[in-house]
């Protein structure tokens, strides 16, 4: 305990006596494929009803905002992606963009919509993967074989547009690196259709059945009171009821120009938060339809900035966001003038999901659920880890 | 929940029966895609070593190596990149900032093998299957992370250039040279090109952060006579140049320039006088005030030397003060610079010709020691039937006594004979004197030895260039002169060796001009030594032939300058006056 007074900070509940023989502790992870990323959830369990948790990070720290401190602007590019594997690009783009705004620096209209559309594209492989880690954590391992594959379908894309499947590489400050390949149109459009027949299975056999609703329904709720308490982003809190969007509140890139809804639910339980990532899948691929029809035929996708061997950015500190998957992310930049940033801080959303929230909604749910509850709060260790 | 949730699930087995996505290794591959970052490839003879991977790679996974087989040379490093498998995350940043364009990455992504070191390899140097693959991420179009275009210079346009000797080169302000600055990618090749290895990153750098004051200190750690090389240079660094194998080359010329333009005057001073420390009894005679002397003057001086400069002219500079024109180096910039070096507390002492005024024998027994810097002041003859009519006269002579002031008619039509720096100069003197000028050269435009940027502005300046022109006779004819002259056909020398021009037989033309200048070369001038040193010190081709340390064969004696080097320019001699005052100083220090 720390010292001071922290009668104001009261345990949740009261201190449970683990001497009594009532109680016993179970270690979920660091190693188990029910937990997303590297990390552990140490449980105390009454019979098979979990009555306590206490989330345990480290497994996968890299220091990578250390590693940033000593590294140019441009030297940083390759590392932001690696802060989370399923969705890249977010870290990419608003490295750039932080970069961008501190160093005045504007990116060709070609170059946002190029943004956008690697943007949208990680959404939606990112929410592919995410369906299959949710039907395996509630035992239905096949869902999740398809989805893996047609994961690696749009990272085919990714490859022919970026020159790199995980980790793309292709957001860099003053805009992208390359046009798109000839012919990639209609590849992206014969892979979203084989998209929609994916998702159409998937709703026949995830979304229809008797067993994921009877588990996932009324798991973990979270009332709408608990998302400012808590810092909830996201689909969580739209499946609460709130309409809430980066994209939609503060519109970064082309998605002004986009045309979509907000996706709601009225209650944030696993079963709606499920159907809420599942429509946004939809929605992607309708937004990647519609940000290739968009997409201007020529113009310069690269505003060279001044030479990034010695690049200094004005001092100041900025914080820009976007709405990645699982919710709000963000940068933090704060560049001192030299020509290495001062700090530069993740904020990804999955540190209250996967810490905070969890160990409030884990209370009283059963052992076997637990997996199913961390994955539909679709939390990622690594941007809790940076 | 209905009967529709416990059937609907089925529909998995739907699928059962799809094909596949994993590809079976090794019966069927599957080739990255056509931009795909795959394992380096690096074409050798493009490549220049600049270290411009290594600089940008944010793993340490490039090292710059020696590799058999690649000598340095100017304007390459001799180095290559080796590649570390174990630290590279394939971000390909070393393409993008590759200056040259030589290293890229192929689609190959597969490469097995049991010895790990293998994997640390020096790309395009080890043959490999991906070398020959076309497919791969390149820098592509105008996309990269050099800036190859350089910030343009300001400067007079031809027709108020001509009115004039104005200095043609405006000059960066400061805005334009940071831009320039920063796009230098602080390889270094320059520095060994220069022959004088002037410290050009750190004080382009210098500029970057305006700091010029060190800049100005960075300059004279190595050059003396800055605000002339940053206007007259022959920048070979900027040939050296990595930004300028696919780009321009960083204006290192104009940067200097800029750099002794904007301190005054007072605080170079300042900054100078800080330099000097000690004063030694020592005395070193220093023959001839052109650049080397004036380096060796000041850094002799510098180290507490008692040096005396015997300059035949009224004025100090040698060939800078007599040979180049105002317009490319006004009279002033270069008094105050050379008095930035006499005020340190050298002795000059103008109109004093050694051998007329002054014997050699007398400095030699006065001195520890003497530099011979006279430079090349002997014009070669042409060796023609009529050269040496009335109105023929010789480039140097000529660009002399323009500079001294003096009134020459060179009539409405001026034939210049000669490709090199001072028939260029003598022919735009002439235009803007007012005469029509015409070069003949002997040899082809591109084989001229004359700066290409000058050979460009003398015909913006509308200078006609004949090219492979052989001048056979100069008659006299109704008081103009009358050039005849045969074609050259150019007869291959072979590799590196430019072509030699041969007379076609047979044919022969006419040109008539007011005035001809012959500025085919000259040579050096040593009758005011006597002949007991003068067999001491050795020659060849009458060149004074020294060691490295400017020594020749009396060791009393030192010699630098155009009349040691081959290079013949303002750089190498003023290389030649440092590590010559090194070599005194040694030498002397010896004596002990």
């Amino acid at each position: 305990m720390l010292p001071g007074d922290r009668s104001k900070y009261p345990r949740k509940q009261e201190e449970l006596n683990l001497e009594s023989g009532k109680y016993q502790k179970i270690w979920q992870g660091p190693q188990h494929p029910g937990v997303t990323g590297n990390m552990a959830l140490e449980l105390t369990v009454c019979g098979d009803e979990v009555v306590d948790c206490k989330t345990h990070v480290g497994y996968l720290h890299r220091g990578f905002e250390k590693l940033m401190e000593r590294r140019k602007y441009i030297q940083c590019f390759p590392i932001v992606c690696r802060i989370c594997v399923p969705e890249p690009d977010t870290n990419e783009y608003l490295f750039a963009a932080a970069t961008e705004e501190l160093a005045g620096l504007e990116i060709p209209e070609k170059a946002k919509w190029l943004r956008t559309l690697s943007l949208e594209m990680s959404r939606l492989a990112s929410f592919i993967m995410w369906i299959g880690g949710q039907a395996g954590s509630f035992g239905m391992g096949t869902v999740g074989q398809w989805t893996m594959v047609h994961r690696d379908y749009i990272l085919d894309l990714f490859e022919e547009l970026t020159g790199g499947r995980v980790y793309h590489m292709y957001m860099l400050p003053g805009g992208v690196r390359d046009d798109l390949p000839d012919g990639f149109g209609g590849r992206l459009e014969e892979i979203l259709q084989k998209t929609e027949k994916l998702l159409d299975d998937i709703n026949k056999v995830l979304f229809n059945n008797s067993v994921f609703k009877k588990r996932a329904v009324n798991l973990g709720i979270i009332t709408p009171e608990m998302v400012d308490k808590y810092g909830i982003v996201g689909p969580n809190t739209r499946a609460a009821g709130l309409k809430r969007d980066i994209r939609k509140d503060e519109p970064y890139l082309k998605y002004s120009e986009l045309d979509f809804d907000v996706i709601t639910a009225s209650k944030s339980d696993a079963y709606n938060r499920a159907l809420v990532r599942f429509r946004e899948t939809w929605q992607s691929i309708d937004l990647i339809r519609q940000i290739m029809k968009a997409m201007p035929k020529s113009g310069e996708f690269y505003n060279r900035p001044p030479n990034v061997l010695h690049w200094k950015i004005p001092a100041g500190e900025t914080y820009v966001k976007a709405e990645a998957t699982r919710g709000e992310y963000g940068y933090y930049l704060v560049s001192d003038g030299s020509e290495y940033p001062r700090r530069i801080n993740v904020r990804g959303p999955s540190y209250t999901h996967a810490i905070a929230l969890l160990e409030k909604l884990i209370i009283n749910t059963n052992i076997a659920d637990v997996a199913g509850l961390m994955v539909s709060l679709h939390t990622c260790p690594p941007e809790i880890e940076r | 929940m209905s009967i529709k949730d416990i059937l609907s699930p089925f529909y998995v087995w739907k699928r059962a029966f799809s094909k596949a996505f994993t590809t079976k290794k090794p019966l069927e591959e599957r080739p990255g895609a056509r931009r795909y970052r795959g394992f380096h490839k690096n074409d050798m003879e493009k490549c220049i070593g600049c270290g411009s991977c290594e600089e940008i790679c944010q793993n340490a996974a490039i090292d710059l190596v020696p590799v058999e087989g690649i000598e340095t040379k100017d304007g390459d490093s001799g180095l290559r990149p080796k590649i570390d498998y174990g630290r590279c995350c394939w971000c390909a940043l070393c393409v993008d900032i590759c200056p040259t364009g030589s290293l890229s990455l192929s689609n190959e992504y597969i490469w097995i093998d049991n010895d790990a070191d293998v994997f640390r390899f020096v790309a395009g140097k080890e043959e490999k299957p991906w070398d020959k693959m076309e497919a791969g991420y390149k820098r592509k179009g105008d996309y990269r992370l050099t800036i190859p275009d350089r910030i343009e210079m300001e400067m007079l346009p031809p027709e108020t250039g001509l009115k004039s000797f104005r200095e043609m080169v405006k000059g960066y302000s400061r805005e334009q040279a940071q831009k320039e600055a920063d796009r230098c990618v602080e390889c270094g090749i320059c520095v060994a090109t220069c022959p004088a290895h002037m410290d050009i990153p750190r004080y382009i750098k210098a500029i970057r952060e305006d700091d010029l004051e060190q800049a100005v200190e960075l300059l004279y750690k190595t050059n003396p006579l800055p605000a002339t090389c940053g206007r007259i240079c022959t920048r070979k660094c900027e040939t050296a140049c990595a930004i300028g194998a696919d780009g321009e080359p960083i204006a290192i010329r104009w940067l200097k320039r800029y750099i002794i333009d904007q301190v005054e005057d007072k605080q170079v001073r300042k900054i100078l006088q800080q330099k000097v420390f000690g004063e030694n009894k020592k005395k070193v005679a220093i023959i001839g005030a052109g650049p080397s002397g004036l380096s060796a003057a000041y850094y002799l001086r510098i180290m507490g030397y008692q040096v005396t400069i015997y300059e035949a002219h009224a004025k100090p500079g040698g060939e800078i003060w007599y040979g180049v024109p105002a317009y490319r180096m006004p009279f002033e910039d270069l008094q105050a610079e050379i008095d930035r070096i006499i005020d340190l507390g050298v002795d000059i002492k103008f109109n004093t010709e050694v051998g007329v005024e002054v014997s050699f024998k007398k400095l030699y027994d006065e001195n520890n020691a003497i530099f011979i810097a006279t430079g090349l002041t002997e014009p070669y003859n042409l060796r023609l039937e009529g050269e040496f009519l009335s109105g023929v006269l010789t480039g140097l002579d000529f660009l002399e006594k323009i500079a001294k002031g003096k009134e020459v008619e060179v009539g409405e039509k001026v034939l210049v004979i000669g490709g090199g720096n001072v028939a260029i100069d003598a022919a735009r003197t002439c235009r803007r004197l007012g005469a029509e000028v015409e070069i003949l050269y002997r040899r082809r435009e591109e084989d001229m030895p004359a700066d290409d940027e000058e050979i460009q502005e003398a015909k913006l300046e509308d200078v006609n260039i004949k090219p492979q022109v052989i001048p056979v006779k100069i008659e006299k004819t109704d008081g103009k002169l009358k050039l005849i002259w045969g074609k050259a056909e150019m007869i291959d020398q072979g590799q590196d060796r430019r072509p030699k021009p041969k007379i076609i037989p047979g044919k022969s033309y006419e040109t008539i001009g007011t005035t001809i200048i012959s500025a085919i070369g000259q040579k050096g001038e040593y009758d005011f030594i006597p002949p007991e040193i003068k067999d001491n010190i050795g020659f060849k081709w009458k060149r004074i032939v020294t060691d490295k340390k400017h020594q020749t064969g009396d060791e009393k004696i030192f010699a630098g300058g155009d009349i040691v080097n081959y290079t013949r320019d303002a750089i190498s001699a003023i290389a030649d006056g440092h590590n010559a005052a090194k070599g005194i100083d040694e030498y002397l220090r010896s004596d002990d």
